[in-house]
This record gives C-alpha cells, sequence and structure tokens, in this order.
C-alpha cells in the first residue's frame, strides 16, 4: 500500500510538473470551451442553439483522451525510453501495482479536469440535462480504450516517434471525433469511418449521459470494443526495455 | 578471497563518513549476516550469493541469425565479496548480469541469486538486490530526494533516503532535475538508489563510467563498505586500476567465455613478464641505454610517449643498471616495474590472444591469408573473421 501510494503520488507529480502535459491535459480543452462557446463560429448540430451546450460534452471526451492517452502515453513513453521501467522491474513494486498507480494517476487527472471543465461550462451556461448516471461508465470505458492505446504507442515506438505519433493522433481524433466540429457536417463516407474511432463513439456516449439524448448502439459497441482491444493489443505489445 | 580488501587508496571507511546502514545483525567476524532466516524464501543457508554454473545466453532469430552472448561462464560471489567483470565492449558483461536481474532467462545453465532463479522467483528476490543499469533508470524530470524516497517506499526496510543522499555527496542537489544533473552526479544518484532498500547482492555495471576523480572514489569507498557489511558486490567495469583495489575476484570474459578468474594479485602473478617497465621523459636516445645495458638496440622500446619497456630478464642487476643510466643522465624517473604485470597488461594479453586464438580458426577455415607482417595477417584474418560470422 505504501508502495502504491508513493507511486501514485510520483505519477502525479510527474504529470502536473511538466507544461506541456498540463498544457495538452487541461489548457487545450478549457481554451476551446472558452474560446468556441464565446465566439460562435462553428457548426452546430441541429436543434443546438448555445455553442455551449454542444462542446461540453466533446470537451470532456477531448480531457479523456489527452489524459488516458495523451499524458499517459507520452509519459510512459520516455520512462521506457530513459530505463525507468527496466529499473522499477528491479524493484519490489513489480508491474501490477505500477499499472495500478498508473490509472489512478488518470483518474485523479481525469477528477481535476472535469472539475475544471465543467464548472467552466456551467459558468458559460451549460446546464446538464441528463442524469449523468452513466458518465462514470463512459470515463472508465473512454479511459481504457486511450490508454490502451496510448500504451500500446509507448510500448512499442522510441519516446520522440511515440511522441510525434501520440500527437498527431490526438489532433485527427479531435477533428473526426465529433468534439468540435459535429460529425453530420462530414462528408457521407467520412462520417461513417470517423463513428469507428473510439473519439466519436465516446463523445456519442458522453453527450448521452450529459444531454439527456439518446446514445446509437453503435456507439456503445464501438467504445466497448475499442476499450477491450486497445489494452489487449498493448499488453500483448508492450517492451519494458528501451528499443536498442 | 580479500586480498585487496584492505590495502585500497584511501577509500578505507574512515576516510568517509561512515552513515551506512550499521544496524544490522553483525557475525562473529564483524560482518553483516549474509542471510537472516526471514521466511521469504531466501536461501537460509550460508552459500555463494551468486552462483552461476555454464550460462549460456543466445540472442536473435533467424533474420538476424543467432548471435551467442554468453557462452558457458560460471562464477559464484560470496557474501562480503567483490567481483569484477571484465571484458572489452560486446563480451557478454551486460547479458550475464541481466540474467542475474531477472530481466532475461538464460538459454542454458543454471543461475542463483541468493538461492533463487531470478527471473522465475523475481519478486521474491527483488527485495534483496540492489541495481544500477549501465546508463538512465530515472526520471528525467525527477529529483534525486524525491525519487530516493520513492524507491524507499517499495522496500520494508529502507536506509534513510536523506542519509543516503548524503553518503554520495547529493544534499546540495536534492532538489535538482535529473536531467540537468552531470553524467557523474547522475550516477551517484542511481547507486543511493541501488542501496536505499539495504541489498545483499548489488550489481554495478559500468559505476564509474564517464565519472569525475571525487566521484569514482566515493563510489569506490561505497564498495569497498558494502564489502565490510557482507553484501556480494557484483560489478563490470573497463576501469582496470580501479578492479585492482578494489576487486576480490575478477573474471575476464571475451566473446562470452571465461578467460580468468581469480584474485587480481594471483592473476598479475601468474602472468610473469621478461621485461622492465619505466616511465621517464618522452623520446630518450633508447639506443644509448640499450647499448649502456648490453644489449641490442630494439630491445628497448617507448612504447607510448614516455613509457619504455626494455626486453631483459627483470633482475637487480637489470634494474640497476636502467636507473644507474636515468641518473647518470639527470634524469627523472617516474614509475618503474619489473617482472610483474598490471592486470591492464593480463587483460590486453589475454583478450588479443583469445582473439588471435579465435583468427587462427577463421583464417584456416576461410583462405589462406599471405604472409606478411604480423600485424596485417592478423588484420587480414580478423576481417575474414567478422565475415565469416555474418554469414
Amino acid at each position: 500500500m505504501k508502495a502504491l501510494r508513493a507511486h501514485v503520488g510520483m505519477e502525479l507529480r510527474l504529470s502536473l510538473r511538466q507544461g506541456e502535459q498540463l498544457l495538452v491535459s487541461i489548457g487545450i480543452p478549457l481554451l476551446l470551451l472558452v474560446f468556441f462557446s464565446l465566439v460562435d463560429v462553428l457548426p452546430k448540430p441541429a436543434g443546438v442553439t448555445a455553442p455551449v451546450d454542444f462542446l461540453t460534452p466533446g470537451i470532456v471526451a477531448l480531457a479523456i483522451m489527452s489524459s488516458a492517452m495523451v499524458s499517459l502515453g507520452i509519459g510512459t513513453g520516455f520512462e521506457r525510453q530513459y530505463g525507468v521501467l527496466k529499473r522499477l522491474g528491479a524493484t519490489p513494486l513489480g508491474r501490477p501495482r505500477l499499472v495500478a498507480a498508473k490509472i489512478l494517476m488518470v483518474l485523479v487527472l481525469q477528477a481535476m479536469q472535469l472539475a475544471v471543465l465543467l464548472s467552466t461550462a456551467a459558468a458559460l451556461g451549460w446546464r446538464p440535462s441528463g442524469g449523468m448516471a452513466l458518465l462514470p461508465v463512459a470515463v472508465v470505458a473512454g479511459t481504457a480504450a486511450f490508454a490502451g492505446i496510448g500504451l500500446y504507442l509507448a510500448g512499442t515506438l522510441r519516446g520522440v516517434a511515440n511522441l510525434a505519433v501520440c500527437n498527431g493522433l490526438y489532433l485527427v481524433l479531435l477533428l473526426f471525433g465529433g468534439m468540435i466540429v459535429p460529425l453530420d457536417r462530414l462528408p457521407d463516407a467520412l462520417e461513417t469511418a470517423a463513428r469507428l474511432l473510439p473519439s466519436a463513439a465516446l463523445s456519442e456516449v458522453v453527450g448521452g449521459t450529459l444531454g439527456n439524448a439518446t446514445i446509437s448502439t453503435q456507439a456503445w459497441v464501438v467504445l466497448v470494443v475499442w476499450a477491450l482491444g486497445a489494452p489487449t493489443l498493448a499488453a500483448a505489445r508492450f517492451r519494458w526495455h528501451p528499443a536498442p | 578471497m580479500a586480498a585487496t580488501a584492505d590495502s585500497n587508496d584511501g577509500t578505507s571507511p574512515h576516510d568517509m563518513p561512515t552513515d551506512m546502514p550499521t544496524d544490522m545483525p553483525t557475525g562473529c567476524d564483524g560482518r553483516r549476516e549474509p542471510f537472516d532466516t526471514k521466511s521469504d524464501g531466501v536461501n537460509p543457508s550460508v552459500g555463494p550469493a551468486i552462483e552461476v554454473q555454464d550460462l549460456v545466453v543466445r540472442y536473435g532469430g533467424r533474420a538476424t541469425g543467432e548471435v551467442v552472448a554468453v557462452d558457458g561462464v560460471s562464477f559464484d560471489v560470496h557474501p562480503g565479496e567483490v567481483l569484477a567483470l571484465l571484458g572489452p565492449n560486446g563480451a557478454g558483461k551486460t547479458s550475464t548480469v541481466e540474467v542475474l536481474e531477472g530481466f532475461r532467462t538464460p538459454s542454458s545453465g543454471t543461475v542463483r541469486v541468493l538461492g533463487l532463479e531470478p527471473s522465475a522467483q523475481h519478486a521474491q528476490l527483488m527485495p534483496h538486490i540492489g541495481v544500477m543499469l549501465q546508463e538512465g533508470g530515472v526520471y528525467p524530470a525527477g529529483r534525486p530526494r524525491e525519487v530516493l524516497e520513492l524507491f524507499a517506499a517499495y522496500y520494508d526496510d529502507p536506509a534513510d533516503p536523506a542519509e543516503l543522499l548524503d553518503r554520495v555527496g547529493l544534499t546540495e542537489r536534492a532538489t535538482a532535475t535529473w536531467r540537468n544533473m552531470s553524467g557523474g552526479e547522475q550516477q551517484r544518484l542511481a547507486l543511493a538508489l541501488a542501496l536505499v532498500g539495504r541489498p545483499r547482492v548489488v550489481f554495478l555495471d559500468e559505476p564509474t563510467a564517464g565519472i569525475d576523480p571525487t566521484g569514482r572514489q566515493l563510489i569506490r569507498s561505497v564498495i569497498a563498505e558494502l564489502r565490510t557489511d557482507g553484501v556480494a558486490v557484483l560489478l563490470t567495469t573497463h576501469d582496470l586500476d580501479e578492479v585492482e583495489r578494489l576487486a576480490d575476484q575478477v573474471v575476464i570474459i571475451d566473446h562470452g567465455r571465461v578467460l580468468a578468474n581469480g584474485a587480481p594479485v594471483d592473476l598479475m602473478r601468474s602472468q610473469p613478464s621478461d621485461e622492465i617497465r619505466f616511465g621517464a621523459p618522452a623520446a630518450l636516445d633508447a639506443a644509448a641505454l640499450a647499448h649502456h645495458l648490453g644489449v641490442d638496440a630494439d630491445a628497448v622500446r617507448e612504447v607510448t610517449p614516455g613509457e619504455y619497456v626494455v626486453a631483459v630478464t627483470p633482475s637487480p642487476k637489470h634494474v640497476a643498471a636502467v636507473t644507474a643510466w636515468l641518473a647518470e643522465h639527470d634524469l627523472p624517473l617516474a614509475d618503474l616495474r619489473a617482472g610483474r604485470q598490471s592486470l591492464e597488461d593480463v587483460f590486453l594479453r589475454l583478450t588479443e590472444s583469445a582473439k588471435a586464438s579465435e583468427l587462427v580458426r577463421s583464417a584456416s577455415a576461410a583462405a589462406p591469408t599471405h604472409a606478411g607482417s604480423g600485424a596485417r595477417t592478423r588484420g587480414q584474418a580478423r576481417r575474414s573473421g567478422r565475415s565469416g560470422r555474418s554469414r
């Protein structure tokens, strides 16, 4: 317990200490939320009048993706490259506790993100109309999916390549994830493809739980498949030692 | 085997603050009892802390061809003993250490650390070993104090992080980040991390690489203290001077095979040299000295600027003649060694002759090389040996 607590603390301090990590996990989602809520230039889905009502679920989904995929993935990739994971392998910490510490770190980070983003959205006039009962399920499923992707990249690519791929993927998943641009504004073929992405599925599910909209079965299925498949792939392919 | 234990150069414990953990049970010889009887599967009997028997490590697959990194290595390290694993780059040192740390499984052979199989009984073994990797191993944004405290939290009975930080001279750098620390500071922190769990076996992979003389001295004194505390230490290094001062046992390996194994003093004695070596100002008149000694002109050679080798029996008479000639010309004498080799000489001779015998093997297998100067033949043979291996 002492080891786990100490390790969660270290993981949290490291992610909060690094400016670029904070920028990705809190800065960018907050900026997008405030800017596009105040500057009404983005297309909105039919029936939505205030931009903040469309943006809030998408930005919550974005925040989950940022902490689980980008923050965790880049941090772990560099830890692998610098031999930290290898060195930890020669301590009594053990892989189960290391993985548990990383999961807890991400969950704590997400609680902080949600507190900041939801209170900002409320200040901008957003009110939840859904019961939010399924929000924790959406958060856990989304975290599993994105952490799986982030750890797969971290465990197979070199540090800098991992950094580049993580950031590139972040942008693609953001643009094709229904987070700031509604999916129905995409060309049909692109929209169909985008609906298979974990980001689109997560924003639809979060939108449903926050806004009392119906969630398509497809969104749940896509999200669950990613939530199971990506961590499985990561566990199978993860390399703990630095690339030679 | 403690041949050089007490003769090392000012690294005796009194020179340094002795704030290493001392509250461990001690045996009748004042050393820490090597094994306690905790029921954690750790071998309670007295025996080697590290046992390596016919270890073979193979790498690679169909694409790259199989490489045998370690090829039948055996040695033991007892509690309170320092073993230095020497060898050229790529000799198999790190592969051997990684098997002992549980990072790799042996292709064949047996390996035990504290009676446990390192990869299969990894979790049981980890609380008892300390590891210093060849490089890295610490969060780039981590700070010495917090990282040491973090590692301390992994163990049931850790050493005091603050004392340890002081011991390795990092108290004033306690809040610097790893990425902003010098190579020497990083090495010292890595050493402290290896010790924070009060290990009974310590693996140090090139602990003094890229470190300044003060840091080197400090690391040597810490290793000497570990030995006094009954810890078994396995270190790999290229610093032969360090080994001469510090190691109880030396294992020289090359191409994965043991070339020699023994106490440094015994290894140096076992290779008597028929020469006198001395240091003096560069560019002396070697021919004049040879004439004075009554030997052939080419018997006196300046092997590196300021270092001379005289190929004569290292008798007192010849030594006297050399020093007399220097005195006559009013020349200073920097160093004088007769009939005994440094560990470096032994190392070079063994690894060179291993290379040469391999060359003979590969040369006889390949097309015959043209006789030329010895060096050229050797160079050609080496090339043919390489291409032979890569096929």
